[in-house]
């Protein structure tokens, strides 16, 4: 009963924190209601005995993603009083779509059958049963993933350089 | 249909569509071209927590896999579009993705 408990805390408040970070004015804030969500999903994660995803969430979004656009928005000094607005009706619009949309995605839920699983062993989320299959079968997309990262890096650098000529 | 006890799949099923029609609605109301870019990773979470509850449902260690495919890909998104955002406020001196409307028809 208490995962119950845990787990609708868990959604209250990454939901409830999604949208501050939505209708907050001050760029600043919405970063941080949205590193709430992020510890929300990530406690999402440790529920679902996800321990691995967990802490790598943390690593990466909280800590390293996040801080990132906290430093741009600070070096660009964006603040509540230079905000740029959409229009009343356009948020409502806005709002109105996607309402729409989340209750066809929910109706499409409601009436999907899902197959029922087998018995779920209870270590799949642990890093030697991870590690077992990142480094056997998608050994190649690992290396990827390296190369991705190193082309991004160079194309972040090359990008922010004063002058391209 | 239990992953947990008392907690079914439908539950984190609807917590995902909840979390992506919030980035489909800041995407949609925003103006601010950093406030649009977090909401579309959010809407990425929303997939990686689905992911992960489909992963304990069946049991099977790849979607979680996936999940950590996503995050690196995730970074490397975040650190070459923030450099592009970086060039059009350098540009423009402003990050209101209004006033980028040259290709409009």
């Amino acid at each position: 009963m208490i995962s119950l408990y845990l787990f609708y805390f868990l959604s209250f408040v990454a939901i409830l924190s999604a949208l501050l970070m939505v209708f907050s004015k001050n760029p600043v804030h919405s970063v941080l209601y949205l590193v709430m969500t992020f510890f929300a999903i990530a406690g999402h994660y440790f529920l679902l005995n996800a321990q691995f995803l967990g802490i790598v969430h943390i690593i990466v979004y909280a800590g390293a993603i996040m801080v990132l656009f906290l430093y741009v928005i600070m070096m660009l000094n964006l603040n509540q009083a230079i905000e740029p607005m959409k229009s009343n009706l356009q948020k409502l619009a806005g709002i109105i779509s996607a309402g729409v949309l989340s209750l066809v995605l929910i109706g499409a839920m409601r009436t999907t059958e899902i197959k029922a699983a087998a018995s779920t062993a209870s270590e799949i989320g642990f890093v030697s049963s991870l590690g077992k299959i990142l480094f056997s079968e998608y050994l190649l997309p690992f290396e990827l993933a390296s190369i991705l990262l190193l082309a991004s890096m160079v194309g972040a650098v090359f990008l922010s350089k004063k002058e391209l000529d | 249909m239990e992953i947990l006890p008392h907690i079914s799949i439908n539950h984190y099923i609807t917590v995902s569509i909840l979390l992506f029609c919030i980035g489909v609605l800041g995407v949609i109301t925003r103006r601010n071209a950093i406030i649009m870019f977090m909401c579309i990773e959010l809407m990425l979470n929303a997939v990686n927590l689905l992911l992960v509850g489909f992963s304990k449902y069946w049991g099977d260690g790849n979607a979680q896999v996936f999940v950590f495919f996503i995050m690196t890909v995730a970074a490397a998104e975040v650190a070459v579009g923030l450099a592009i955002l970086m060039m059009i406020y350098r540009n423009q001196h402003s990050s209101d993705i209004d006033v980028l409307n040259r290709m409009k028809w």
